[in-house]
């Protein structure tokens, strides 16, 4: 045996040791943000919630906390969250499946190789733009269809809101489609059937758990969506599921009480960390299934 | 050695020199096919008698799947395939790979069993019901007769019949191809094919699915893709040897067995290849 | 198509029944095929008449007065001068953040932490965070950096609320770059008496460049286009300066001044003149809107041919 290199193997040493150390934060760090978003939206809102009777959270119609005679209905805020995403899920949940089966079942190889890239665009676009596209273009038109269509209103906001996730439900869902195995398939097509019939009969319910993964995660991408509604749909709150009608959603009230004055401590401020806390328990519980689903899907097959 | 009989593609000959002519339900002729600029069948002509077993054997790439493939026209599923020649469906004679033919309508009257058993995730009843749907059964008292007849017909019945509704991915895998080639022939189909049905399954499952085919017989004509002598021995009347993508020989698998004509069928059946 | 004699010699009872099922499911197919592709067409149309419009009303008001102004009362003086400027900051202080400690995340996840609930923890806590809506970082980067930390409303503040945001990108974009390196090459690098972190810095992350950069590109072109976090620590106002040079004249050449200062940002820009009433400033928010989607669409053109090109090259 020869001698080995012992001092340099002992420099190995500490660097590895060391590089442990910082990996290890590092992995934790993620664990560290999420800790920060909640402790921030736990202490901030606490004030909130500690002057604000529970009841009146359900009670009350309008939401008005900045007003000399509050009024806390966060229903008034969640209407708003709930018309929006409505509209969007209308659009995204139809077209984004038939896309998916159209890319997964149809559509050459070379074809899907080329449009699956360019349709994830859609949801790489600024929201801002999207806001943009939707007050300045969209509203107008639909109000040729429509005159009596306010400048904001939450049906032109949602429609584009629903162009923009439609890349989470045609993506992850033709994912999930294309891994229903050919086999599958072909014991289908052997008996007679067509192809939309297999898609639908034998490969759609194959991949239900990882279409239904990629539906949960559209919507709570929908619920937390902020500029778009912010600037199409109205920044008052306003207790309506008419979708022709301008509201605020949870998100456009942060943005609207964000845009003025907002001394630390004020009732504002603790107002738009409770709205936020609401807003994270909504998100937390759609992710939660959504990768619930996705995980049952890959375990599955 | 004897003197050999001449082979024959159609018909045979037995030892008083007779003509036994089976009727003919398959009738293939020169096809050829190809995978893209890949030929893998050249010039395969065979006849397939109505209401026997015939099997294909052969090393294996040799072509077997791929030939059983075009009969229910599964390639088309794939874009660059192209087959020659002619496939005829008897009484009838109608050419299944001809311009205009349906490969819809050629796959409703030849069912398939694959290698691997492939359940839809349904329930065992919605299974064996696909197929009888596709072809407009719609009443659910036909369909439950049919279900059940398909289901006796493949020796499952006593074994599902309380849980026609449950997943079918519970069963185990030798009942789980039992539930396919229920499927396959719940709308009495001309031709069955079975590409090695039992390859992924344990010595008893296969005793029984081999037990099924030779009952199947009566009713149905098959065709059986395998890599086991033994089971091409067990269940068929007819074997096809095929090697490199051409039929080399076919006849009587009795005959076949213990005297074969072409010295390849000799070798690959005496285990010296393949 | 189908001959009259087609039916007649197929030998079945139900044989007009079947090829009428036949054709119809033919037909079926046909007609999604064709639906299939004008949908697609039409959802990308959707980005096509997205950019012509803008181009449109926006075009018009791009030259070197615009690029090279801040923003104004009056709108055909404005420009995006401080906004640029501001954007390119808060990405310098997002990808310094973000990028190592997204990356080394990411090794640590694939290449060194055990296979257990700890790591599982850390993993759904991944994937939740990548699904947290962006204003909600916003409303972090308030409470804590902006009065906690007292970094107040400045490009250093809005900066690390962008870094937490894209954060899980980066680690997704690196674990799965690592994931497709065959075993069989830290085993040679073991097998010449590596450690596991000279293992990862001589081979694993040179062959895994190419996944972790397009993953980077990604996560600063999501970055660039964010607003609602930057508006809730409050940066919408209004800017007509631009922070301090972090390079000086003379010693010690070098400044930090500017991590604290107040900013404003393009799709801020954006948003501030959308919200006005008048057509010369949507036409201002027009040419911004335009630029931000020339450089994310390009941005994202460039990781698809990125990954196109890595996958090309690396046959393992
Ligand atoms: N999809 C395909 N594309 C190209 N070549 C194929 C394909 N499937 C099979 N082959 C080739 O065709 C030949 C015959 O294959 P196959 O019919 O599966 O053989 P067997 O079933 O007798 O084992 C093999 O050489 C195989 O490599
Ligand atoms: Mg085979």
């Amino acid at each position: 045996m020869g001698t080995l290199p012992a001092n340099s193997r002992r420099l190995d040493k500490w660097v590895e040791g060391g590089m442990v150390w910082v990996l290890r934060f590092s992995g934790w760090a993620s664990v560290l943000v999420t800790f920060g978003i909640v402790v921030t939206l736990v202490t901030e809102s606490a004030p909130f919630f500690g002057h604000v009777p529970f009841r009146r959270l359900f009670t009350d119609t309008m939401w008005t906390p900045l007003f000399a005679e509050p009024q806390y209905g966060i229903g008034a805020l969640l209407a708003g969250t709930l018309v929006t995403t409505g509209v969007a899920l209308c659009v995204a949940i139809p077209l984004g499946t038939l896309l998916a089966i159209y890319l997964s079942e149809f559509a050459e190889p070379r074809f899907r190789e080329v449009v699956k890239p360019m349709l994830e665009l859609l949801s790489a676009v600024p929201t801002v733009v999207y806001g943009y596209f939707a007050l300045l273009t969209l509203t107008p038109l639909l109000q040729k269809i429509y005159p009596d269509l306010p400048q904001f209103s939450m049906l032109s906001a949602g429609l584009i809101m629903g162009i923009m996730i439609i890349p989470y439900v045609t993506s992850l869902g033709e994912d999930s489609m294309r891994s229903v195995p050919m086999l599958l398939r072909e014991g289908a097509f052997a008996l007679g059937d067509g192809k939309l019939g297999v898609a639908l009969r034998v490969v759609f319910p194959g991949a239900f758990s990882g279409l239904a993964s990629a539906y949960v995660l559209a919507i709570s991408r929908a619920v937390g969506e902020t500029m778009i509604v912010a600037i199409a749909a109205g920044l008052q709150p306003r207790f309506t599921l008419n979708p022709l009608e301008s509201a605020a959603t949870v998100t456009a009230f942060i943005v609207q009480v964000s845009l003025g004055d907002l001394p630390h401590g004020s009732i504002g401020y603790q107002s738009i960390f409770a709205a936020g806390a609401v807003l994270f328990l909504m998100t937390l519980g759609f992710n939660l299934a959504g990768h619930a689903l996705r995980r049952r899907f890959h375990r599955a097959s | 050695m004897n003197p050999i009989p001449a082979v024959q593609v159609s018909g045979e000959k037995d030892i008083a020199g007779v003509e036994v002519k089976p009727e003919v339900k398959v009738e293939i002729q020169n096809l050829s096919f190809f995978y893209g600029r890949n030929q893998v069948l050249r010039n395969v002509s065979l006849d397939v008698p109505a209401y026997q077993v015939t099997a294909m054997i052969g090393p294996s790439g040799c072509g077997k799947t791929t030939l059983l493939r075009c009969l229910n026209r599964m390639h088309d599923l794939y874009p660059g395939n192209r087959y020659e020649g002619s496939v005829r469906l008897h009484p009838g004679g109608t050419d299944i790979l001809g311009p205009g033919m349906d490969p819809i309508r050629v796959r409703m009257r030849f069912g398939m069993v694959f290698q691997k058993p492939n359940p839809f995730p349904k329930s065992i009843y919605e299974n064996v019901a696909y197929g009888l749907r596709l072809q407009g059964m719609n009443k659910r008292r036909d369909l439950d007769e049919r279900v059940e007849k398909a289901l006796r017909e493949s020796a499952l019945w006593d074994e599902v019949k309380s849980r026609l509704h449950q997943l079918a991915h519970n069963l185990s895998g030798g009942q789980q191809q039992r539930l396919c080639i229920a499927r396959a022939i719940a709308t009495d189909p001309d031709v069955v094919l079975f590409d090695e049905p039992t390859s992924a399954l344990d010595p008893i499952a296969t005793s029984k699915i081999e037990e099924l085919i030779v009952e199947m017989k009566k009713r149905v004509t098959v065709i059986i893709v395998t890599h086991n002598l033994q089971q091409a021995g067990r269940i068929s009347d007819r074997t096809a040897f095929m090697y490199l993508g051409e039929l080399i020989e076919f006849g009587e698998t009795n005959r076949m067995f213990t005297n074969p004509a072409k010295p390849q069928t000799e070798d690959y059946i005496s285990g010296r290849f393949g | 198509m189908l001959s009259v004699g087609d039916f007649i010699v197929l030998p079945s009872q139900n044989l007009r029944k079947q090829e009428a099922r036949a054709s119809r499911r033919r037909s079926i197919d046909r007609w999604f095929g064709r639906i299939g592709l004008l949908s697609t067409i039409g959802t990308l149309g959707v980005l096509a008449i997205l950019l012509l419009n803008l181009a449109a009303s926006g075009l018009a008001r791009i030259d070197w007065q615009f690029l090279l102004s801040f923003p104004s009362r009056r709108a055909a003086e404005a420009g995006i001068l401080s906004a640029w400027v501001g954007t390119i900051l808060l990405m310098i202080v997002t990808a310094s953040v973000a990028v190592p400690l997204g990356v080394a995340a990411g090794i640590y996840l694939e290449e060194y932490a055990a296979k257990n609930k700890w790591t599982d923890f850390i993993e759904i806590n991944i994937a939740n965070l990548a699904g947290v809506p962006s204003i909600l970082y916003g409303l972090m980067a308030l409470g804590l950096f902006v009065y906690q930390f007292r970094f107040g409303q400045s490009v250093l503040a809005g900066g690390l609320a962008l870094a937490c945001l894209v954060l899980p990108i980066v680690i997704v974009a690196t674990r799965e770059a690592l994931r497709t390196i065959p075993a069989a090459i830290r085993e040679a690098a073991f097998a010449l008496g590596a450690t596991r972190w000279q293992a990862v810095w001589h081979h694993l992350l040179p062959y895994s460049t190419g996944g972790i950069a397009t993953g980077v590109i990604l996560a600063m072109s999501r970055a660039i286009g964010e607003s609602a976090p930057l508006i809730t620590i409050g940066a919408l106002t209004f800017i007509a300066f631009l922070p301090p040079a972090p390079i000086l004249a003379q010693a010690p050449f070098m400044s930090f001044d500017w991590l604290f200062s107040p900013f404003t940002a393009l799709p801020i820009q954006m948003f501030n003149w959308v919200s006005r009433p008048g057509e010369e400033f949507q036409s201002n928010a027009a040419a911004a809107g335009l630029f931000l989607m020339l450089i994310t669409l390009g941005m994202n053109g460039v990781a698809i041919l990125l990954r196109k090109h890595a996958q090309r090259n690396i046959k393992w």
